[in-house]
């Protein structure tokens, strides 16, 4: 296998992961600061893709539909937050998994029901397809390089905000101490309302992202968030620097996995053996991670023991 | 706790006078239906052994479910090409025999159970429901990409299996082994929480340091009923496998992870009977409303949004009052 392959399947694993990261990083706030498992975080994702594509059918700027998928998403997270989730809060784990797998239900069903069964399709705008050359003379997909910037640069972003603004001190302080910082004034529930529809519109953003390399289509949402669960539990809930290094991680060891087993298993394998057992030993890499880093770090790894 | 007995014996005396009824009438298809409604029930009372009575909320419970299902279709599948299931070390023919492929489903799918228990039960709430599911997403694409046995397209049966002495493609007598079954399955999970173990269990799901003070291990206690759960699940897949005589990728899908912890929800959590309203309650929903509207999910989805939020001890909760506040 040439290096040029390695390095271009590299740069895959990382787009891959830095999009994980936008799913997880809402999903790794909301439980931190709400105390809250939103299975309905897929659908968020599947609400922004499916705006993107309706706009961008009818305008035919991709602009346009990446801030129609934030606009959507983050009004569906107030909208379920403000008559739903609100009353989840206090509730057990097993009230929020079940309330919010109903929400799944209600969001697949209800867009099937709109726009049909079919996939829509999102096209990359013009000025971002074709590839760049990057140093060495590797030939890489311009839209996939870009993709990677706007994640990290969307991740720079949120660190500097949980970091440097008041909005982000009060969203540390939320995962503290929550009824400290409602003594103190802070009007809790808007800044709830606030951090989902900030989860929401970074899922609705990547669902958009992706869905113009993929398709559209109902139930895109959910293998998605199971991903972002995996992120999670290896970077440690409510840990934004653990889901950064966790969705990078999993990115890389789905892209690679998927390309070296079976190479791996060609060693010492006839060519059909190797090619099936090495996928399938590929799809179950991720988790064998997660397993792995399970076994010596159960809070993963970089939660709050 | 009278309520209760007699709603669960009216229950039960319903789930076999509507297949009997059917059978004189002569409609196969009323049959199919409570035999599906039979065979989730048991799913859901494996699932609630966990979830009810030890407090784990698994949502990888298609994986026992699953391999229950996979469990039936492999060995079959071998029994009617006539081809091994294995050469070495020793030659292992399939086989059509239901009793023992009920023995293979249960063995296989607790040992799973505690393989997963063991790694997820490491860690407990919110990262054990997602390790659960994470896990139960691990079989689903193993079963995708292993080619051997259908891959995405899944294996067919020809004929359902065989039972000594009965006539299995016979839609009553399939539907009175399922429920022989699941009579069965109630009489254990009963005796099985009214013993010292449950009584452990359910103490440790309210007070962990307690009962470790006591003595027992809460660990060893929670991978014992997970495991046992997952049995149960286990089971209840090589019927619903057989049912169809068909078993693909979709009875390990996150889905039905959800739909299996639905009729738990729907008939109350941590009553021996509840998963069996609520697996009735789920069919008679999905029939009825599927007959309303393509799109019944979505009023699935509003009615166990209700419940989660307004009617919290399911059916049971409503029909037979609270539960005696143990917690």
């Amino acid at each position: 296998m040439s290096w040029i392959l390695l390095v271009e399947q590299t740069l895959n694993g990382l787009q891959f992961g830095v999009m994980l990261f936008l799913m997880a990083a809402g999903l790794t706030l909301i439980f931190g600061v709400m105390g809250l498992i939103n299975l309905a975080h897929g659908s968020l994702y599947m609400i922004g893709a499916f705006a993107a594509a309706a706009v961008a059918a009818a305008t035919g700027s991709f602009l346009m539909a990446l801030v129609a998928s934030l606009a959507a998403s983050a009004v569906a997270g107030v909208l379920i937050e403000a008559t739903v989730i609100r009353r989840l809060y206090d509730r057990d784990h097993l009230d929020q998994v079940l309330a919010t797998f109903a929400l799944i239900l209600i969001f697949s069903e209800g867009t099937r029901w709109a726009f049909g069964s079919f996939p829509l399709f999102l096209d990359k705008p013009e000025w971002l397809s074709g590839t760049v050359m990057l140093p060495f003379g590797i030939e890489y997909s311009l839209y996939r390089l870009v993709l990677i910037v706007v994640g990290l640069l969307v991740a720079a972003g949120l660190f500097w905000m949980i970091a440097k603004t008041r909005i982000g001190i009060r969203i540390r302080a939320g995962e503290n101490d929550r009824e400290m910082i409602g003594a103190l004034g802070v009007d809790i529930s808007l800044l709830y309302t606030l951090v989902f529809a900030l989860g929401a519109g970074l899922a609705g953003l990547a669902g958009a992202l992706i869905g113009a390399i993929q398709s559209v289509q109902v139930g895109m949402g959910e293998p998605v968030l199971i991903l972002a669960f995996v992120v999670i539990v290896i970077g440690g809930i409510g840990s934004i620097k653990g889901a950064l290094i966790g969705a990078i991680l999993v990115g890389l060891t789905d892209t690679l996995g998927g390309v070296l087993l079976p190479r791996l298993f060609a060693l010492f394998l006839e060519p059909s053996q190797a090619t099936s057992a090495g996928s399938s030993l590929a799809s179950m890499s991720i988790y064998i991670l997660m397993a792995g880093v399970l076994l010596f770090r159960p809070k993963g790894l970089f939660g709050s023991a | 706790m009278k309520r209760e007995s007699l709603l669960n014996a009216a229950l039960m005396a319903v789930l076999l006078a509507v297949p009997l009824v059917a059978w004189v009438s002569d409609e196969p298809f009323l049959i199919t239906l409570a035999t599906r409604a039979v065979i989730f029930a048991i799913a859901g009372v494996g699932l609630n052994f966990a979830l009810g009575f030890g407090g784990m909320v698994s949502l990888g419970h298609a994986v026992f479910f699953g391999l229950g299902g996979y469990a039936m279709g492999i060995l079959a599948y071998h029994a009617q090409t006539y081809t091994t299931l294995m050469d070495w070390p020793f030659a292992l023919d399939g086989t059509k025999m239901m009793p023992i492929i009920w023995l293979v489903a249960i063995a296989v799918s607790s040992l799973a159970a505690l393989a997963i228990g063991a790694l997820s039960l490491r860690t407990t709430g919110v990262y054990f429901i997602m390790i659960t599911l994470a896990f139960g997403q691990m079989f689903y694409y193993f079963a995708i990409s292993w080619p051997a046995y259908g891959g995405e397209d899944g294996l067919s049966i020809y004929v359902r299996n065989e039972f000594p002495g009965l006539n299995t493609m016979d839609p009553i007598q399939y539907f009175m082994v399922c429920y022989v079954l699941l009579s069965l399955v109630l009489f254990g999970v009963y005796r099985a929480a009214h013993s010292s173990f449950g009584l452990v269990l359910r103490a440790a799901r309210q007070n962990e340091d307690r009962v470790q003070a006591v003595g027992q291990a809460p660990y060893r206690l929670y991978l014992t009923a997970f495991a046992i759960s997952g049995a149960i699940t286990g089971l209840a897949g090589a019927l619903f496998a057989d049912l169809n005589r068909f078993v693909s990728p979709t009875m390990l899908s996150w889905q039905t992870s959800g739909e299996i912890m639905i009729f738990v929800i729907l008939g109350g959590v941590g009553r021996v009977f509840g998963p069996v309203a609520g697996a009735a309650l789920f069919i008679l929903l999905e029939h009825t409303l599927g007959g309303l509207s393509e799109f019944w999910h979505i009023y699935l989805g509003a009615i166990l949004l209700g419940v989660v939020l307004f009617a919290r001890g399911g059916l049971y909760g409503l029909l037979a009052g609270r539960e005696v506040a143990h917690d």
